[in-house]
C-alpha cells in the first residue's frame, strides 16, 4: 500500500516509531494530489448568465479537483516541526503528522477561506476554528481548503463558485455528492487522511455514501462552531471524515468537547472513543424502521406527492449489515415506526432557509469580501450589485425563502409550523432510544442515501429533487442525534452504497463501535478490496 | 395550481433583500421558490395538537450541559490593522462606503 493510502492511526503509530517521517508522509501525499487532482479550479466568469443556465465545466480531464487552496508550504512547515519534536524525544499529539484536509467553511488564520463563494474569494481569514485549531494543536498536517456546495448549499458540489467542482473518484462523470464533497472525494483519493466537513442536512454522511468513505454527523453540540461559516445555526454540525471507523474516532476524540468561544458547544465529557472501538455488538439493540426504506418527494411535473422504495440493492446492502450485526450477536429489531422521517425535508426547507437568510445579511461589500467593481448611486446600489453578483443561485434561493417563510404574514403558517414538527421529529427519536421505552435502542441502521452518486448535471438545478437526495440522513439533523456513515458495498456500477447508524444524543461511541464491529465482520469481504480505478 | 410567489412578491422580496436579478435568473428563482413551497405545504397535513411546542433545537440543554457564560471583558484586537486590511475600502482606518442617501422617516 502506498503511503498515502495509509490509515491516519497507522500513520501516527510509524511516525512515533521514527520508521516514517512525517515530511516524507506530507510530500508522497502532495504527490498523491499532484497526479490526481487536475488544474485548480477558478471562479466562474461573471457574465449575465446566472450559473445555473451555464453549462458546467465538464472536460473530460479525469483530475478529481477537491481542492480550492493547496497550502503546501505551511504543511512543510508543520510537518518538519513534527519531526524535530521527535527527533528531540518532545511530546506529540495523536495526530502527529497526519495530513488533512478542510471544507474551506472553515475559518483558518491566514489562508483563503471562500465558502466556495465568489462573495468571500478573496477573503483570509483572521483567526482559526477551533476544530482546525484542535487538529493542528494533535500534530495533524493541514494540507489546504477543499471544495463544498457554495455556502454549503447543496448535495452534488455543482453549486460551488470555484470550477470544476469535485468528481467522484469511482467515476468521474458523478458527483462526490455534498456539501463536503471535496473532503469525502480527497479521503477516498489518498489526497489526505482525515477531513474536515460539516453536515446541516446529510452534508458530511451523504458525500462519504457516495465515495466510499466513513462519514460521522456528531451529535448537535459535540463539535464547537467556532470559525465555521454559518448556515443553518440550530443544526450545523462539524464533523470527520476518514477511510475507516478507527481513524474517524480518533478525530472526533481530538475535535469534540466544549469550547468557551461557542455557547452551544455542550459541556458533556468526552469519552475515549478508540480504546473502546473493539467492545463489540453482543446484545445491542439495533433497530430496522421501513420509514427508511421508502422515499416520499415531491414531483414538481405533476404536482404530487410520491412515494417509493429505495434502490433495491441498497436496501438489500441494510439488510445484508443487519445479518452481519446478527451474527456478531446484536439484536436486531424491526419495524420501528419513525412516522415523520417523511416531513424532514419539507420541515428543512423553511427552518434552514430561515436561519441561512439571516446569516447571509452580513455579505454586504462593506466589511469584508467581494465589492461591485461598477459604479453604484448610494451605498444600496452598492448592497444590491454586491450581493447579485457574488452570490450564485443557491445562496439567493435560501435568501428569499426565508424571508418569505419567516414574514409576519406566513410565519405562523410556515416557519412556526415547521418548528413544531422538528419536535414531532425528535419524539420520533425519543420513543425508539428512551431506556424505559417499547423498543430500547442503542441504534438505528438505515440506508445513508435513496440512490448511489448521480452523474454530474442530472440533478443540478432542479433545487427541490437535490434536497431530497437528504431525506434519510435530514431528521437527525432536527432532532440532533449522531450519525455516522459506513461504506458497505457497491452496485451493478461500482458505486459505493454507505449504511447509516443514527443514536441518542451523545452516543457516538457506540455507533462508533458498531461501525468498527461491521468493519470487522466484512474485513475479508472482496468489496472491501476495490480501490477507485483514478488511482 | 396558482402560484403563491407572484411576480409582484418575488419582487418586493427580492428588494428586501438588497438583490438585483437578471429577468433569466428572477424566472428561474421565482419557479424553484414555487416548487418549494408546494413541497412545504406538506407540512398542513400533519395533525397537531396545541400543546406541540415549536423546537428551536434538537437537543435539549440543561444547566449542566451548557457552557458557563464568559465575563464580558474588553480586550484589544492583537491585529486591527488585519481586520481593516480586509475591507474593500479604507481610509486612514475608518472603512469607506458610497453615498448614504437621507431618507425622511
Amino acid at each position: 500500500m502506498e503511503i498515502s493510502d495509509l490509515p491516519a492511526h497507522v500513520l501516527v503509530e510509524n511516525i512515533r516509531l521514527r520508521q516514517l517521517k512525517a515530511i516524507d508522509v506530507l510530500e508522497a501525499t502532495l504527490a498523491r494530489i499532484a497526479s490526481v487532482d487536475g488544474d485548480p479550479p477558478s471562479l466562474r466568469p461573471l457574465t449575465s448568465l446566472p450559473s445555473h443556465l451555464q453549462p458546467a465545466n465538464l472536460e473530460r480531464d479525469q483530475g478529481l479537483h477537491a481542492f480550492i487552496t493547496l497550502t503546501a508550504e505551511r504543511a512543510r512547515q508543520q510537518a518538519r516541526e513534527i519531526d524535530r519534536r521527535l527527533d528531540t524525544g518532545e511530546q506529540v499529539g495523536p495526530l502527529a503528522g497526519v495530513p488533512f484536509t478542510v471544507k474551506d467553511i472553515f475559518c483558518v488564520q491566514g489562508t483563503l477561506t471562500t465558502a466556495g463563494s465568489r462573495i468571500l474569494a478573496n477573503f483570509v481569514a483572521p483567526y482559526t476554528a477551533t476544530p482546525v485549531q484542535r487538529m493542528e494543536a494533535a500534530g495533524g498536517v493541514m494540507l489546504g481548503k477543499v471544495n463544498l456546495d457554495e455556502f454549503t448549499y447543496g448535495s452534488s458540489n455543482e453549486s460551488s463558485a470555484f470550477q470544476p467542482s469535485p468528481r467522484n473518484p469511482w467515476d468521474v462523470s458523478r458527483v462526490p455528492g455534498g456539501s463536503s464533497g471535496g473532503s469525502a472525494t480527497a479521503v477516498a483519493a489518498g489526497e489526505g487522511a482525515l477531513s474536515l466537513g460539516t453536515d446541516t442536512a446529510g452534508s458530511v454522511r451523504q458525500p462519504a455514501a457516495f465515495c466510499g468513505v466513513v462519514g460521522m454527523k456528531p451529535t448537535y453540540g459535540r463539535v464547537s462552531r467556532y470559525g465555521l461559516i454559518a448556515f443553518s445555526s440550530s443544526i450545523d454540525c462539524p464533523g470527520p471524515l476518514a477511510r475507516n471507523v478507527t481513524d474517524a474516532a480518533l478525530m472526533l476524540q481530538v475535535i469534540a468537547g466544549a469550547d468557551t468561544r461557542d455557547a452551544t458547544a455542550a459541556n458533556v465529557p468526552v469519552p475515549d472513543y478508540v480504546t473502546r472501538l473493539k467492545r463489540g455488538v453482543r446484545g445491542m439493540r439495533i433497530g430496522l424502521s421501513p420509514d427508511y426504506f421508502r422515499i416520499t418527494y415531491f414531483d414538481a411535473s405533476s404536482g404530487e406527492l410520491r412515494q417509493e422504495p429505495i434502490a433495491p440493492e441498497i436496501e438489500q446492502t441494510v439488510l445484508r449489515a443487519a445479518g452481519r450485526l446478527a451474527e456478531m450477536g446484536a439484536d436486531i429489531v424491526e419495524d420501528i415506526p419513525m412516522p415523520h422521517t417523511r416531513y424532514g425535508i419539507p420541515v428543512y426547507f423553511v427552518i434552514s432557509r430561515v436561519e441561512a437568510a439571516s446569516n447571509l445579511h452580513r455579505y454586504d461589500g462593506v466589511k469584508y469580501g467581494y465589492r461591485t467593481p461598477d459604479a453604484v448611486a448610494d451605498v444600496a446600489d452598492m448592497y444590491r450589485k454586491t450581493r447579485a453578483q457574488g452570490f450564485g443561485p443557491q445562496p439567493k434561493l435560501r435568501i428569499l425563502m426565508g424571508m418569505y417563510v419567516s414574514a409576519a404574514q406566513y410565519s405562523e403558517q410556515y416557519y412556526n409550523r415547521a418548528l413544531r414538527v422538528r419536535t414531532l421529529i425528535r419524539r420520533d427519536f425519543d420513543q425508539v432510544f428512551d431506556p424505559q421505552g417499547r423498543y430500547r435502542l442503542q441504534a438505528l441502521l438505515t440506508p445513508t442515501t435513496p440512490t448511489t452518486a448521480f452523474p454530474m448535471a442530472a440533478v443540478y438545478g432542479d433545487s427541490v429533487l437535490m434536497q431530497y437526495a437528504d431525506q434519510l440522513t435530514v431528521p437527525a439533523n432536527h432532532a440532533g442525534v449522531p450519525g455516522l456513515s459506513l461504506p458497505a458495498g457497491f452496485d451493478p456500477d461500482g458505486l459505493p452504497i454507505g449504511i447509516q447508524l443514527l443514536g441518542p444524543d451523545f452516543s457516538e461511541e457506540a455507533l462508533l463501535r458498531i461501525g468498527r464491529a461491521y468493519e470487522m465482520a466484512t474485513e475479508s469481504d472482496a468489496w472491501r478490496r476495490r480501490r477507485p480505478p483514478v488511482l | 395550481m396558482t402560484e403563491a410567489i407572484t411576480r409582484e412578491i418575488f419582487n418586493h422580496l427580492v428588494q428586501l433583500a438588497a438583490l438585483e436579478l437578471s429577468p433569466d435568473e428572477a424566472e428561474y428563482i421565482r419557479g424553484e421558490l414555487n416548487k418549494q413551497l408546494k413541497a412545504i405545504h406538506e407540512l398542513e397535513a400533519i395533525p397537531l395538537q396545541d400543546d406541540t411546542p415549536p423546537a428551536s433545537h434538537g437537543v435539549p440543554y440543561t444547566p449542566a450541559t451548557s457552557p458557563a457564560v464568559r465575563p464580558d471583558e474588553w480586550r484589544p484586537h492583537p491585529d486591527p490593522g488585519g481586520i481593516l486590511a480586509q475591507a474593500p475600502e479604507t481610509d486612514e482606518g475608518y472603512i469607506i462606503v458610497p453615498e448614504i442617501p437621507h431618507i425622511e422617516l
